[in-house]
Order: C-alpha cells, then structure tokens, then sequence
C-alpha cells in the first residue's frame, strides 16, 4: 500500500518506538514517587521537557493527551484565567473543531466569539483581524497551516501584531511542524502540537507557552505544575521529544506538489482545492460530479491510500467547513480529496499515485 | 542590517582607579563563561566597554537573554555596525528604528565622533540621519530631553555603532572581585537569596549543605542540586559541598536537653562551615539569617550559634521581611524550587519549644560531655564535592 494520508496520521518512526519501549522497561517508576526510581524517572521527565522547550522556543511545555486536549487547554485555560481582562476571543471559521467546540463552550458561559471569514484561499486577512479587534479581545486563536488543503498563515505578522496589543496569540501548529519553520522573533503564546503528525505515537501532544498562566481543565494530583493533572506518561514524553527531533522538512516535497499541480490540471474536470501557497505537503483536489469517497475507494483498489478532505470530519455526512467557507463550485464540493506526504513518502509513490488516478479517472468517467 | 554585536556598559567600575583593570578582566571571564557553551561568540572587553560580537542573530539572541544576570553590567544596548559611509549609515539608521515596533514615538539621534578623521562632523551627521529618518518615518516627533527612542550613533575607527534600545542590566560588582566566602544553603527560601546578594556584591561563593539520611531524602538533596545550579548562573561557578550530617545531629539529640538542640545543632553546623570555609580559601561565612523570623534567630541565638567561631558571619538579609526575601526569590527564580516540600535537616528534629533566649553556657555546658570534634572532622572529610554548574553527561541522550 501507498500511504498518501499523512495528515491525518503518520507512521511512528522506528526510533521513536525503540525510544518509547526503553522508557517502559527501564524508567517505569512514577515520575512523582519519591523514591529514587521515581527520581531518576522525574529526571528523565524533564530532560525531555527541556528539549522541547528549546525546540520550541518556548518557556513552559506541558504534556496532553494529543491535539485536541492541547487546544481544549489553549483556549479554555487562557479564557478562564484572564476574563477580568475581556471576554472576547477571535479565531476563524475554518478552525478544527477541537478549537471550534471548545469556542462554543466558552460561549454558553459569556464569551463573546468572532469568527472570521475567509477567502477562496481559506486565508483570513490581517487587516480583517485588525478591525474585529475590541478593547475587551484577550485570545486569538488560529491555526499554522489548515489541515484540510493546506493554507498557512501569516503567523509571525499576527504574533507581532497582537504582541503590541498585548492580545495573547494561540497557535495550532498541528499540521505545520516538522513542515514549516516558525520566524523565533516573531513567535506565538501558545502553541499546540500532536506527536501521531509527526511520526510519533498517538494519545500524545502538548501545549508550550511563554508568559501566559493557564487556568487548569483537569483536577486531581497536581501534576504538571497543577496545570493537567494525572500521572505523567513518560515514555509518551520521551518519544514525543524524539520525534520533534528527529522530524525534519524534507524539501522534496515542495517539488512533488508542483509536479502533482501540473499534473492533475492535465485533467479537465480536475481543480486543484489548495492555494498556490499551501504548505507543501498536503494537496487537496476535486474532481467534478464525483463523490470524494468514491475516487478514495478507486484508488485504494489500485493500492493507494488518499483521503476525502479531512479524516476528522470525513465520517460525517455533511461537506466539511473548510470546503464550504472557501466557496468551492457546487459541482466539485463533494468531490475532494486530499493527498499529504510524509517523511517516509518517496518518488516512486508519487509515480504511482498518478499512474493509479489516470486509472481510475478513466474508470469512472468511462473513457 | 543585522545586529551583529551586543555592547555592554560597566556597573560600578568607574570608581575603581587602579583596580580598574583587574575588575574589567574579572568581568570578561565571567561573561565568557556565561557564554562556554555558545561558540563562535567573541568578547572583547576595552577600558570603558565591553564588546560581544558574533555572526548569528540566534546566538546574539541567547546573549541578550543571559546577560541580565551577569553581575557588574550597568546596561547593554544590541548594535548594528556599519561602514563608515553616509549613505550606509542612513540605511542602518532607517534599519535601526525599523526594529521599534511603535515609530509614532518622540525621538532623538546623538553623535559620538571618537575618529576625529571622519569627513563629516558631528552637527552634520546628526542633521544628515535625522532628516533621513523623519522621511522614513514621518510619524515620529524630535524630542532632545527624555525621547521614548534615542538612536545613538558612534563613529570610531573600525565602524560606525548604532543602538536604540538600552537594557538594564543587573549592576553590582563582576562575581570575584570580592573575594570568596562559604553560603550556608539550607534549600529553604532564604539562604539562595542570602547568596544572591553576595554574589552582587562580587563575591564568590561556596556552597555548604547539611544532609542526613535518612531523615532527608534524594528529593531534597536535588532541590539543593538545582538550587545551587540557579546560583551558578550568576556569572560564577559553585561548588556543593554536602556534608554527612546524621551521625552529628542523633548525638546532638542524646547529648542536650531539647529545647537547646536546635541552638546545639546550629552550633556543630558553623563548627563544621569553619573547617570547610578555611579548606576551600573562603574569608567569611553567610547564612540567610533574618532577625525574628524563627527561634534560632534572636540575637540571643545568635549569639550563642556565633560564639564557636571567630570567623565573619555576613548575614545580608539579616533586616529583611520575608516578603522582600520572596520577591527577590522570584526574580531570580529560585523560589519555585525552594518551595518544593521536602524535610530538610532543620526541620526534622524542630522541638517543640525551642529556647528563644538560649544562655551559651548552659548550652556550653551540656556540650561539654562529649568531643564533637573527631565526629565534625570525620563529617568535614566525608563530605561530597559537586560542581555547578554541572556537566551533565546525558544519561538519557539515545532515549531522546
């Protein structure tokens, strides 16, 4: 099989694994026992953390159970702790929904959301962002590089505009690290981060931030500072510092998706859904008058693995967000997917990917 | 236009006369040991200045980081340099203020001209930079008293130097000028900051830590570890010397009445500090003592635990509130790791009436029927030598 969905997931890097199953026979004790093998657990705890934040640039990582959890965190966390200071928060529509739900909770207790359009890029405006801001606007929340067709934002423009303001700034870099490098003067307050988006495991991610105190989601021990309570996975935490490591953009992949774009504009009901400056791994296209998840499954026959726009949302029946706030023609709407490399994406699969669609394109269209 | 370098002012230097030099050298090694681990930083300290130069933005990030903990720095101000050229100049200048993020600002430029040799003189350099940065940025208002932004511009030999932004630094006195001198560290709130004040006076520490298990454990001996890893990064390096306690401490409990044990232990802890402070060339001992804040530290207690010794005790916040004590242990951060709950060895056998008045020669008195001395020189020589800050192989490398 070809695995051409690694938005979604990635395969663990055999590193990281080995790292992760050390941990486990080796460094087993509880990080918070006082004994010494807690100890030297609690050591190995924090060395991991110490890379990270360097790694980040951040001054304080605390460890989640992935994404979702971080995000949840991010926003809840910040909002409650500094709603002396406002009770607005901006971020836009085409956020994932771990960031979109957690919104809808803070507005059931008084916070007051925007969410901002975008344009058929998917790209919010900074200026657009200038003017909803309030007195009372204490978070905004956006992600780095969109997870369903790959648009980035300008993180570092927003960060320093929100800086002066003294807004705190929160970014969903699920999708962007290990793909795009953050600008470090210009870097955000929180920063989310999955370890299964790169080639790590999953059930594991964190939240590092600088300069922010964070209101706790989760009661019990105390652990992480009081911050997310519960017995700290070490080996999680060691194999996610592994993989932040080890993970690297690979500059190949720039290419392949301008070799794809051409490719598939070759095709006359084929329109290619990213932007021209999405991030270089993902690409998202449609295919007019056909349903996303039949060209998934014709392509999977041909042992290829691609997926319909986002695998988060793609066992519901309605179009995504994303693909709905971009305006996209009614007749490709249904008909996208989305192809993303990963560290262990080669030439031969990109090769394959094409001679597999020129197939099944044929199949379905009945040429 | 890149900063390429960080330029950093004196503290107290300037009334140092002929120690002048021996103070600036002081301060460079210091400097440079802050920066051991970055390489490719070059430091070059003149009579008045200090330089530090590198070719990367990242590492000149970590100095302007670092360097407000460096002891004997009054301020520093990031430099763009550039050739000694007008036009050039004009861009730096333009580059400089770009960098300030508010240019709707008051504003001012002034001239140091030290090459006498440059074709323009002051008054028309000044007028030549301002003009051009007023079209820049047309926001910005002269202002010559009290600007929000002063670009100062130098001219020597080698370049042109130009800053706009000036950094506090942490002043005192370069750690060392002023000798060295044996801390007490309890891993308590006040003893790290007594350190610190010392420290900021130029003086060299190090470190003494009563330990005895195993009424204390690991935990609070790594609290001591990381304690004394945040003094090392003062500008100076530390060594720990930890010292077994127990045997000491029991027979300080089977010896005197109980309410005089804690002014007995006190006294076999200074007995043993003199012996370590003359091994390691101190000429003084600190404690975080603070006048009324536990029974041990009335003046009557004090001095009783004093009259072992006739070294100098220093005592700096000996007339500090513990408020004041907590605040300066959040600056400088070690308060998050003193407050970690672990017993140490002044408070495991706390009794429950300590004597707030103790009299010496009752406390002389029951001393008396046993020689402390073999056991304090028996402790002295087990003691454990650690330093900071420490060159941690990394034990866990191929798990991360």
């Amino acid at each position: 099989m070809i695995y051409l969905d690694n938005s979604a997931t990635t395969k663990p890097k055999k590193e990281v694994l080995d790292a992760y199953m050390k941990v486990n026979e080796l460094f087993y004790a509880n990080p918070s026992s006082l004994h010494v093998l807690g100890n030297q657990a609690e050591d190995l705890l924090e060395t991991a953390r110490t890379q990270l934040k360097n790694l980040l640039h951040m001054e304080n990582v605390v460890f989640t159970s992935g994404g979702t959890e971080a995000n949840n965190l991010a926003l809840i966390g910040t909002a409650q702790s500094y709603q002396h200071r406002g009770k607005h928060i901006i971020t836009a529509e085409t956020e994932h929904p771990s960031v979109l739900n957690s919104l809808v909770a803070l507005e059931r207790q008084g916070f007051n959301i925007t969410r901002l359009p975008v344009d058929s890029s998917g790209g919010i405006h900074v200026d657009e962002l200038k003017k909803s801001l309030q007195n009372d606007t204490i978070l905004v929340s956006l992600m780095h590089v969109n997870n369903e067709i790959g648009t980035i934002h300008p993180i570092a423009d927003i960060a320093r505009l929100l800086r002066k303001r003294r807004i705190f700034f929160h970014v969903d870099a699920v999708q962007s690290i290990g793909k795009l490098i953050f600008d470090p003067t210009a870097l955000p307050d929180l920063i989310t981060l999955s370890a299964h988006k790169i080639h790590g495991l999953k059930g594991s991610g964190l939240l590092a931030y600088s300069g922010v105190e964070l209101e706790t989601i989760q009661y019990g021990g105390g652990q992480e500072s009081g911050i997310r309570s519960g017995t700290v996975s070490v080996p999680n935490a060691v194999a996610l510092a592994k993989a932040l490591r080890l993970v690297e953009p690979n500059p190949l992949h720039k290419q392949w998706n301008q070799d794809l774009r051409q490719f598939f504009s070759g095709f006359n009901g084929v329109k290619i859904v990213s932007p021209k400056q999405a991030a270089p791994h993902i690409l998202a296209v449609a295919v007019k008058g056909i349903k996303g998840e039949i060209l998934v499954s014709g392509l999977q026959k041909e042992s290829v693995i691609v997926s319909t726009s986002s695998a988060c949302s793609s066992k519901t029946r309605h179009t995504s967000r994303v693909i709905q706030a971009i305006g996209l023609p009614r007749e490709f709407k249904d008909g996208v997917i989305r192809i993303s490399f990963g560290e262990f994406t080669t030439e031969q699969d990109i090769i394959a990917l094409k001679t597999a669609f020129q197939r099944v394109y044929r199949m379905i269209k009945g040429v | 236009m890149k900063i390429n370098q960080v330029l950093v002012r004196y503290g107290e230097l300037s009334t140092k006369g002929k120690n002048r030099s021996s103070f600036i050298g002081r301060l460079r090694d210091n400097v440079r040991q802050t920066f051991s681990d970055l390489k490719g930083i070059q430091i070059k300290a003149e009579r008045d200045r200090m330089f530090i130069t590198s070719d990367s933005e990242q590492q000149l990030a970590q100095v302007i980081e670092r360097l407000p903990h460096v002891f004997g720095i009054q301020s520093f101000s990031p430099v763009t340099a550039c050739e000694l050229d007008m036009e050039t100049m004009k861009k730096t200048a333009e580059a400089v203020i770009a960098k300030i993020e508010d240019t709707d600002k008051s504003f001012k430029i002034s001239v140091k001209r030290p090459f006498k040799e440059f074709p323009h003189e002051k008054p028309e350099i000044m007028k030549e930079l301002s003009s051009h940065v007023l079209r820049v940025f047309p926001d910005l208002k002269v202002q010559m008293k009290d600007p929000e932004i002063d670009l100062k511009v130098e001219v020597r030999k080698e370049a042109v130097y130009m800053m706009a932004e000036v950094i506090q630094g942490a002043g005192g006195l370069p750690v060392g000028a002023g000798g060295k001198a044996l801390l007490m560290l309890s891993g308590g709130l006040d003893s790290p900051v007594a350190g610190y004040h010392m420290l900021k006076r130029g003086v060299r520490l190090e470190l003494i830590h009563f330990f005895s298990p195993p009424f204390t454990n690991e935990r609070a001996k790594e609290k001591v570890f990381d304690l004394a890893e945040k003094l090392s990064q003062f500008g100076s390096s530390v060594n720990l010397h930890i010292i077994p306690f127990t045997q000491l401490q029991q027979e300080v409990h089977k010896q005197v009445p109980d309410n005089i044990t804690m002014t007995s232990t006190r006294r076999m802890m200074m007995r043993v500090a003199d012996l370590v402070m003359a091994e390691t060339n101190c000429r003084a001992i600190i404690t975080g003592e603070s006048l009324g804040q536990v029974a041990s530290q009335t003046l009557e207690s004090l001095q009783a635990i004093n009259a072992v010794t006739n070294t100098p005790i220093l005592r700096p916040l000996i007339a500090t509130d513990k408020l004041e004590i907590i605040d300066t242990a959040q600056k400088i951060g070690t308060y998050d790791i003193s407050i970690r709950p672990f017993e140490d060895c002044c408070t495991i056998f706390t009794p429950a009436n300590p004597k707030i008045k103790p009299k010496l020669e009752k406390v002389e008195y029951y001393e008396n029927f046993v020689s402390f001395d073999e056991m304090i020189g028996e402790a002295v020589s087990q003691r454990e030598v650690i330093k900071f800050p420490r060159i941690k192989e990394n034990q866990f490398e191929d798990l991360l």
